[in-house]
Parts: structure tokens; C-alpha cells; sequence
């Protein structure tokens, strides 16, 4: 064992003694150098890798010495996984993108990203940095666009049955009960996708921000949970409420993400709480009826603001391994995805489904209906609210099943939220937050 | 004429109940593979209104650059490779384990179960890779599947080898074997339903192992075939039509070489008989 | 594995000196043959895994690390649903492995027999064995659909109500259980086969010039004789039904809610969520777990024969 750690050392000494030699030789001409190529680590599937390739193209167009190749690493749990491994065995790409918020934190910024500067930051919208940075270091620029977690609604229905949008959850729930007496699907709930869950109770903490602003710092400082805060645990109570009404699709236990979408845009359904992304998916696999489908936020107990919970987007960061030229290269490329020329060229390769984070983008007058109706939310200070992952480091990792067993009638919303209290804990801990 | 009569109307029974348990599901891969995206994102079990054979077949095998193709490629090496190794190696250890029974034989037994019951530890492994020099390299995964499959192997072979007579060695030595040839010219031959067993399920392992390939061998120009379904799946936009057609064309390999070590199977068994 | 055969009844069964051989060096069975396999094992085994044991006593977030001793096991005590857990994955075990080495030797004999169209039938039942986990979760979850699903479209034709398979917490785990047998018993299958193909012929020409009909030829030559194949199945599914996870998590992840979390997936859960020395000292729990069922069965299992 001890031969083994000797042996290692070793040849990581020597590894560390020639990369400062090489680094060393690359450094000393201060002309800019000859062709640079970066690496960048990108999810998997189509959309986000013809995203990604576009502005990697367009930036070579206007880079000619700098090439990016891409690499694709799987989504969901396996890809943050992929991502902390690599970072812990310094086997990451030059460039990766990510999501911002609690998950970026998990990444230990500090030890494992560079820090940028305002010549890449310059043009961010200031509501972004405090999802990727830790203190007052950035780490990253975004790309993609905002999402807001509310509920997407079929107009037609709501057009026949006399019915506008919902400004108090009372409303909701008499609008909903309305389109059930005629015979249709009230609320769709799709647990097959468990993360689609927990809309009700995520989507809801505008809401709660709106009655209590310093919520998420006290939620940090362990001095308020879910389980005895009232404003809070409504967000529960509205999953147990659908369920006890009967408010829900037949098959609510193994619908699936598209199977929700395809009855909210063909009409089977009513409502369906759900991020705006979606909406991207809608307009590729629905196109006809893209523009049936609406979008409001869930409303809160009393008739006011009505606030939007909003997501941030996510962010493209540059691990700490990446040095010399190549740092230089990243550098330039992260300024370049924070510009408006990204925008553009991100529009034009998939469907737009919200605002940007960089200053000076613009939408396209033809983006679908439900995208219309989430850009004003984002108009003023208070019509829209980042989601608690992006203002507190704590999120427990068995939300979504607790908020199935709630939206399935095995849980009480009463116990729920304390089964979701003690599930914080264990991430808190491992945070090694105080107060825990 | 009553047996054969029965036999073949227990072979009829076998073979309907066999179509409806197991080649039904499969149909529905077959079917979900031939659809368009949208009609393959309903998931029911229909079939196609259009056949979209040719471009899903197309479109998958063209994704990120044919990276399918070098999967197959780099799946093929991998597999030929440490299942070799495994048969060979885990086939020494087995025979040794059991001729000699002594003290280790217990050692043995428990490593054996602790290969089978651990699951692996990723990131020390990576340590240990990168010491050695052979992570992200293709024969560093070989040797890394060696290792995790050995322990499978090992007990397989002890099952069997404890079938073969001991006489033979006897013989063998007396004609002035060393171990080695003993080993390889008299047993080995000897225990060739095991080996043929051995070689098609850890095959059938390692050709459908992702995790390995995905933490000791990133970067797509060494991607293996389990790892291009992610290309299709995403945690919000699946594309199931192109998802199954993937999942129908890395099938297909595993399939065809069974088929055709089944009848190496029943040559064996008949090998076996005159043994 | 303990010598079980006589072999070919023709030499009586004389006891050999183990191994020694009358001349001096080395035997025919050397410990060399230890040694490459040996290598291989221990450094890229053996040795990240005792590594990852300390981990389990830390709080590890994969870039930092700190001690905190047995913390990481009282909290995975702790863990609400562990009980519910250890049931589910002695039942998932218990279910899965026992259906495999019944139905497993069960179509063993039958695809071993004269039967016809015996090619077809054993590539079919194979063939699940090669699908990739993923692909058999969707199958299923699909075919189980409360509603639209072909197995509950089949029942209602008979006029009976199929239960809600993945989605009651009654049926979850059962369901998967089922799947997975569906998926796995080609496997024990193949095994038995090897095992029944190296009984010599010799005994079945005796037992047919006895009269002895196919059940007792089954009972008393291919049960016995197909001894190791029998062990081999029952340790290898055992040790997977209690491991088992990946396809509970591709069909129910566990759920509805926490109804059919086993052990591997409660592990699996905190991984994901980044607690990296939690689910270290999950996995020595399992391991503990697992070996103190499965070390005594093998010994039991090997010792109870005759020779």
C-alpha cells in the first residue's frame, strides 16, 4: 500500500515537474500563438449537442485559430456523476456545461473552477451571477434560457368554458372542478417521470418568497421548516388537495412526461404544472398545436402579485485543469456565449422558450404562445422569484418521491413535508453548514 | 408412439407459450423502432401507421458522427478481449482451487463471493489506474473487466471441474505433462460446455456493460455500444423511436453469436457425452 | 466445490494424496497459475475497495474529505425507509432467485429432452437475457400499464380486473420481481443445461434399461448429478436478488413514493445525491449484509454431500 501511494506520488510529481516545465516553455513568446483546440463536455442528446455544435461553429467562423471538439456525457444522475468524477480525478474537459444553483455549489467552485473576470461576465444579467458564483467570484456565464415552473394550460378548453386564469389557488381550484364537471382531465399529474412531481410544491416558492423574503437565508440557517411553516407546507397541501378532489388523469401513476404534454396541447387535459421548457418539446413533436398551449404561474393563497417561480439557465464553466493557451482560448469562448451574437445563433437552433441572461438579447415575435405569456413575468423585481435551489444550497435528494407518495394519496401532506425535512438534513450536513 | 406423440405436442405447447412470454415483448421493440418520433413518444404497443424502417435506421447509425459504428467496433475488441481473458484465467484459478484443496481453498471461496458481492468503488479505482498509467486506455478496461468478471468465472468453472477425472491427469503426468500442457491439451478440451457457458453469458456482460466504459474509458472516440442509447434519451426529450432502434441494432450481435455458439452448445454436449 | 462425482464408475474411488506427487518438484497443480489472476484482482479490485472502506467513515464529497468515524452507519440506521427496504430486498431476493432455479431447471429438462423445435426455444429463451436493462424496463412499464397495457388489455378480455401493477404499492416490487425473472431465467437455464450436459450418458441408458420413468429419472439422477449447477444458480441469484437494483430503479425508481426501495436502490439514491461516504458505508452494510446470508448457505450448501 505504501509502495503504491510512493509510486503514485512519484509520477504525479513528475507529472506536476514537467507540466511547469512545458507551461514554462509555452508561456515565453507573448505573440498569440498558433492553432489552440479546447475540449468541451456537453450533454448528450440532439438538441443540446446542435446547440452547442452551432455556436462552437460560429465561434471558429470568427476565431479561425481556435477549434472546440465536443464531448457528451449522459443527463440526469449519471451525468452529475460523470462530472464530479472527472473533476475529482482531474480528468475533466477544458470547458463543460452545467446547471447553476445548488448543483454548481456541489462542485466545489473553489477547488475546481476557474475564476472569470468582467471580460467574460461583462454582459451578464445580474439576477444570473448568484447562481454560479460563490461570494463575489464568478465561475460562469450562461447559456440557454430562464424557465418558469408553473402551470401550462390548454386555451381552447378554457375559451369554452368561460374560464380565465387563476390569480388565488380558490380560483384554481373552482376553475379546475368546473372543467372536471365537463367531463375532462382537471390537473395532470405524470409519476411515471417522477421529477414532474414536484412542480406543486417547487413551483410554489414565489409564493412563499413573496410573504416572507429572507425565507431561504433562515431556511439555510436551520431556523424554519417545512413541516410547521404554513406558507411553506401550502405547497404540499395544493398536491394532497388535487389528489383528494379527484382532480387528476386516470392513469396519473404511470403517465409520462410526453404522454402530459400530448394532453395538454391536444386537449385531452386541462392543466398541467410543468417548467416552460417543455414547451420546446411541444413545439417539435406538436407544432400544430403549440399555440393551444398557455402558461400561468400557480397562484398563491391571496389575490396580489401572483409571482412566478423562475429557474435559472444553465451555466458553461472552465475547470481548473485547463491552463496556458488553452486558458486563454476558454476565456474568449465564454465571453463569446455571453454575447448577443450566442443568442442568436441559439435561437436559431432550437425553439427559444424564455428570456436569456445576457444583456441585449431579444426573442423572435414568433415564439409560441406560452412563451408570450412568461416574458412579462419577467418585466419587474417582483413578478418573478428564483426557485429556492438557486438561493439556498440545500436540497434534498427524495423531494420527488415524497411528492409522488403526496400526489398518490399514500402520504399526508402533513407528513410529507416533515419526511422532506429530515431528508435536508443529511444534505446539510454533508455541506457541513452551520446551524445543522 | 404415445412419447412421440407427446413430445410433439409439448413442443407445440412450448413453442406458443414461448412466442406469447417471450417474443411478444420483443415486438414491442421492434414495433416502438419503426415509428415516427411522435407516435413512438405514446408508447403503446401498435403497430406503425408508417414505417420509418429506413430513416430511423439511418439516423442512428449517422448519430455524432457514426458513432455507433465505432461502438460496435470498440464493444467487439473489448469483449473478445477480456473474455478471453476471464475464460482463460479464471479457468487456471478453478482448476488449482480445486485439485489442491487445502487451506486456501476457504481464502478462495470468500474472495470468490467478495468479487461477486461488492460493487466496485469508481473513483479509487480511477487512482489506481492513473498510477499505473493505463486509465482511459482500452486495455486498461480490458484488465479492469478481467478483474470484475473473474470471480463469475471462477465459480462456474468449479462447479464443473470437479466432473472431470482425475485419472486423466494421472495419465498425463505419468506421460511426463508438465502443468501447463496438462492444463491446456487434456482438461481444457475436457470442459468445453463450461467454457462455451462462461464465454457466452460474460460476453453477454461485458458487450452490455456501460458503467465500466463510462468512468474508465470516457470520450466518444472510444464509446461502447450501451453508451449510445444516451445519445437518444434525455431526461426531458427522449426520442424512443431512434431510443429502440438503437436498442434493436446492439441486440442484434449479442443474438446472432448466441445462435451461434447454441449449437457449439449442443456439439459440446455431445462431446461431453462421449467423454 | 467438493468432488462429488464418481467418475465414469469405473475407478473405484480411491483417495488421492491431494496434489503431491511423487517427484519432487513442484506439483501438477502449481500456484503460479494463482499468480497473473492474482495480480489483476488485488490491484484493480481488491484494493480501490478496501481504499473506498475508509471512505466510509468520512464525509466525502469526492473533493474533500472528513473524518467522522461511524457517523455515516448510524445515519444510514436512520434512514426512514431502511426497514421497509431490508423486507422489500429479502423478498425481492427471496422471490426472484427461488422462481430461477425452479423454473430454470424446469426448462432445463425440457430443453434437453427430444423435444421439437428445441433450437428455437432455447435461443427464445435466451434472448432476454441479452436485452439491455433499459430497453426490458420500458418494455415492461409499458406492457403494465393500468389501462392501455397489453397484459391488463388481455385480462379485461377474460373479463378480470388486472391490478395497477407498477403503480399499487401492493403489486410494485412483486411486478419488477416478476421482470426480472423474465429477464434472468434464461441464465440459470443455460447453466442447469451445461450442468445436465456433462451427466454421462451411461446413467440415463441405465435408468431407461430399469424402467424408470421420466419423473424418477429426474428425481434421482439429473437432481443430484446436476448438484453444481444447482449451487452455482441458487449463490449467483441469491447474491443478485439482494443486490438487485437496476431494473427497480428503470421501472419504478422505487416507488410509488418508497414502496419498492430495496437496499441497493436506497444506496444508489445517495450516491446520486452527491453523499458519497454515506453511500460507501451503505455498500459495507450491504456487503455485510449480503455475505452473512450467502457465506453460510455456500458453506452449507457444498458441505452436505457425501464423499
Amino acid at each position: 500500500m505504501h509502495a503504491r501511494k510512493t509510486r503514485r506520488a512519484l509520477i504525479a510529481g513528475g507529472a506536476f515537474a514537467a507540466t511547469i516545465a512545458l507551461a514554462l516553455a509555452g508561456c515565453t513568446p507573448a505573440a498569440p500563438s498558433g492553432p489552440v483546440e479546447i475540449s468541451w463536455l456537453v450533454i448528450s442528446n440532439d438538441n443540446e449537442v446542435g446547440t452547442s455544435q452551432a455556436l462552437a461553429d460560429a465561434f471558429t467562423a470568427a476565431n479561425p485559430d481556435i477549434t472546440i471538439n465536443i464531448e457528451t456525457r449522459p443527463a440526469g444522475g449519471d451525468g452529475d456523476n460523470i462530472i464530479k468524477t472527472r473533476l475529482a480525478t482531474g480528468e475533466m474537459t477544458d470547458v463543460f456545461t452545467y446547471n447553476s444553483g445548488s448543483l454548481f455549489q456541489a462542485l466545489a467552485p473553489e477547488k475546481n473552477l476557474v475564476p472569470l473576470t468582467e471580460a467574460e461576465t461583462g454582459n451578464v444579467v445580474e439576477t444570473f451571477l448568484p447562481g454560479v458564483s460563490v461570494g463575489d467570484t464568478v465561475y460562469g456565464v450562461p447559456m440557454g434560457t430562464a424557465m418558469g415552473g408553473g402551470v401550462l394550460y390548454n386555451i381552447p378548453i378554457y375559451e369554452e368554458l368561460g374560464l380565465s386564469v387563476p390569480k388565488t389557488w380558490d380560483d384554481f381550484i373552482s376553475n379546475s372542478e368546473a372543467i372536471k364537471a365537463a367531463g375532462k382531465t382537471a390537473i395532470i399529474q405524470t409519476y411515471k417521470d417522477t421529477w414532474t412531481s414536484q412542480l406543486f410544491v417547487l413551483g410554489d416558492f414565489a409564493n412563499v418568497l413573496a410573504s416572507e423574503p429572507s425565507w431561504a437565508d433562515k431556511y439555510t440557517a436551520n431556523e424554519v421548516k417545512y413541516a410547521t411553516d404554513d406558507a411553506a407546507r401550502a405547497g404540499f397541501e395544493h398536491l394532497q388537495e388535487a389528489f383528494d378532489k379527484g382532480l387528476l388523469n386516470a392513469d396519473f401513476g404511470s403517465a409520462t412526461l410526453d404522454d402530459g404534454l400530448r394532453m395538454v396541447a391536444t386537449g385531452e387535459g386541462a392543466q398541467y404544472p410543468m417548467l416552460t421548457f417543455a414547451i420546446g418539446n411541444i413545439a417539435g413533436t406538436y407544432p400544430d398545436n403549440v399555440n393551444d398551449v398557455g402558461f400561468f404561474a400557480l397562484p398563491g393563497e391571496s389575490a396580489g402579485e401572483n409571482p412566478l417561480t423562475t429557474w435559472l439557465s444553465d451555466g458553461v464553466y472552465i475547470a481548473a485543469t485547463t491552463e496556458g493557451a488553452k486558458l486563454e482560448a476558454a476565456k474568449k469562448f465564454l465571453a463569446y456565449i455571453a454575447s448577443v451574437e450566442s443568442c442568436e445563433v441559439q435561437t436559431s437552433a432550437s425553439v427559444a422558450t424564455g428570456p436569456y441572461f445576457v444583456k441585449g438579447c431579444t426573442l423572435p415575435d414568433d415564439v409560441p404562445q406560452g412563451v408570450k405569456d412568461l416574458l412579462p413575468y419577467f418585466a419587474t423585481a417582483t413578478s418573478a422569484y428564483p426557485a429556492l435551489e438557486f438561493l439556498s444550497p440545500i436540497k434534498g435528494p427524495a423531494l420527488e418521491q415524497i411528492t409522488v407518495a403526496v400526489g398518490s394519496g399514500i402520504t399526508s401532506a402533513a407528513d410529507g413535508a416533515a419526511q422532506y425535512d429530515v431528508d435536508v438534513e443529511k444534505q446539510a450536513q454533508q455541506l457541513g453548514l452551520p446551524g445543522w | 408412439m404415445r412419447k412421440r406423440v407427446r413430445k410433439y405436442w409439448l413442443g407445440v405447447v412450448s413453442v406458443l407459450a414461448s412466442i406469447v412470454i417471450f417474443v411478444i415483448p420483443f415486438l414491442f421493440i421492434v414495433t416502438t423502432a419503426l415509428k415516427s418520433k411522435r407516435e413512438a413518444a405514446l408508447l403503446d404497443f401498435t403497430w406503425p401507421t408508417e414505417l420509418h424502417l429506413w430513416e430511423n435506421l439511418v439516423a442512428v447509425i449517422q448519430a455524432r458522427d457514426f458513432i455507433l459504428l465505432t461502438a460496435f467496433v470498440n464493444s467487439t475488441v473489448l469483449t473478445v478481449t477480456s473474455v478471453a481473458g476471464m475464460v482463460v484465467l479464471g479457468a487456471m484459478v478453478a482448476w488449482v482451487a480445486e485439485r489442491r484443496r487445502g487451506r486456501w481453498t476457504k481464502l478462495i471461496d470468500f474472495i470468490v463471493l467478495f468479487g461477486l458481492i461488492v460493487p466496485p468503488a469508481v473513483v479509487p479505482t480511477i487512482w489506481v489506474m492513473q498510477g499505473l498509467g493505463i486509465f482511459k486506455t482500452l486495455h486498461g478496461l480490458v484488465l479492469i473487466e478481467i478483474a470484475f468478471g473473474l470471480s463469475f468465472s471462477i465459480l462456474l468453472f468449479r462447479a464443473f471441474i470437479a466432473t472431470v477425472p482425475k485419472e486423466l491427469d494421472e495419465a498425463a503426468v505419468l506421460d511426463g505433462a508438465g502443468p501447463l500442457r496438462l492444463f491446456f491439451q487434456v482438461v481444457f478440451p475436457l470442459l468445453r460446455p463450461v467454457i462455451i457457458t462462461v464465454i457466452v453469458v460474460q460476453s453477454v456482460v461485458v458487450f452490455n456493460d456501460f458503467t465500466n466504459p463510462l468512468y474508465f474509458l470516457p470520450g466518444d472516440e472510444n464509446a461502447t455500444v450501451q453508451l449510445t442509447l444516451f445519445n437518444f434519451q434525455d431526461q426531458f426529450d427522449t426520442q424512443w423511436n431512434l431510443l429502440f432502434m438503437n436498442i434493436l441494432l446492439i441486440t442484434i450481435p449479442p443474438l446472432v453469436m448466441f445462435l451461434f455458439f447454441n449449437r457449439q452448445i449442443v456439439a459440446g454436449m455431445a462431446g461431453a457425452v462421449k467423454g | 466445490m467438493t468432488s462429488l462425482v464418481e467418475n465414469n464408475a469405473i475407478a473405484p474411488n480411491e483417495p488421492t494424496p491431494k496434489g503431491s506427487k511423487p517427484r519432487r518438484s513442484g506439483s501438477s497443480y502449481p500456484f503460479w497459475f494463482f499468480l497473473i489472476p492474482g495480480i489483476i484482482f488485488a490491484v484493480l479490485f481488491f484494493a480501490p475497495t478496501f481504499a473506498s472502506f475508509y471512505f466510509s467513515l468520512t464525509r466525502w464529497t469526492l473533493f474533500t474529505t472528513t473524518f467522522i468515524g461511524f457517523d455515516n452507519f448510524a445515519l444510514f440506521f436512520r434512514e426512514p425507509n431502511l426497514f421497509q427496504g431490508l423486507i422489500n430486498t429479502g423478498i425481492y431476493a427471496t422471490v426472484t432467485s427461488g422462481l430461477k432455479v425452479v423454473l430454470g431447471m424446469g426448462l432445463a429438462v425440457l430443453l434437453t429432452s427430444q423435444i421439437v423445435a428445441r433450437g428455437w426455444l432455447r435461443s427464445v429463451v435466451f434472448f432476454p437475457v441479452l436485452v439491455s436493462t433499459i430497453g426490458v424496463g420500458i418494455t415492461f412499464s409499458v406492457l403494465m400499464h393500468p389501462i392501455d397495457g397489453l397484459i391488463n388489455q388481455t385480462l379485461a378480455f377474460f373479463g378480470i380486473q388486472g391490478p395497477f401493477w407498477l403503480t399499487d404499492p401492493a403489486w410494485a416490487l412483486l411486478s419488477v420481481a416478476l421482470v426480472d425473472v423474465w429477464k434472468g431465467v434464461g441464465l440459470a437455464t443455460v447453466i442447469y443445461i451445461a450442468g445436465i450436459a456433462s451427466i454421462p450418458q451411461d446413467y440415463f441408458e441405465a435408468a431407461r434399461v430399469d424402467g424408470a420413468g421420466p419423473w424418477s429419472v429426474f428425481r434421482s439422477i439429473i437432481v443430484p448429478l446436476a448438484r453444481p449447477a444447482t449451487v452455482t444458480v441458487i449463490i449467483l441469484s441469491l447474491i443478485g436478488g439482494l443486490r438487485s437494483f437496476d431494473l427497480i430503479w428503470s421501472m419504478t425508481r422505487g416507488g410509488p413514493g418508497f414502496v419498492s426501495d430495496v437496499i441497493a436502490s436506497v444506496i444508489y439514491k445517495q450516491y446520486q445525491a452527491g453523499f458519497y461516504g454515506l453511500s460507501t458505508a451503505g455498500n459495507v452494510i450491504l456487503f455485510l449484509l449480503v455475505t452473512a446470508i450467502i457465506l453460510p448457505l455456500s458453506w452449507f450448501l457444498n458441505r452436505k454431500v457425501a464423499d
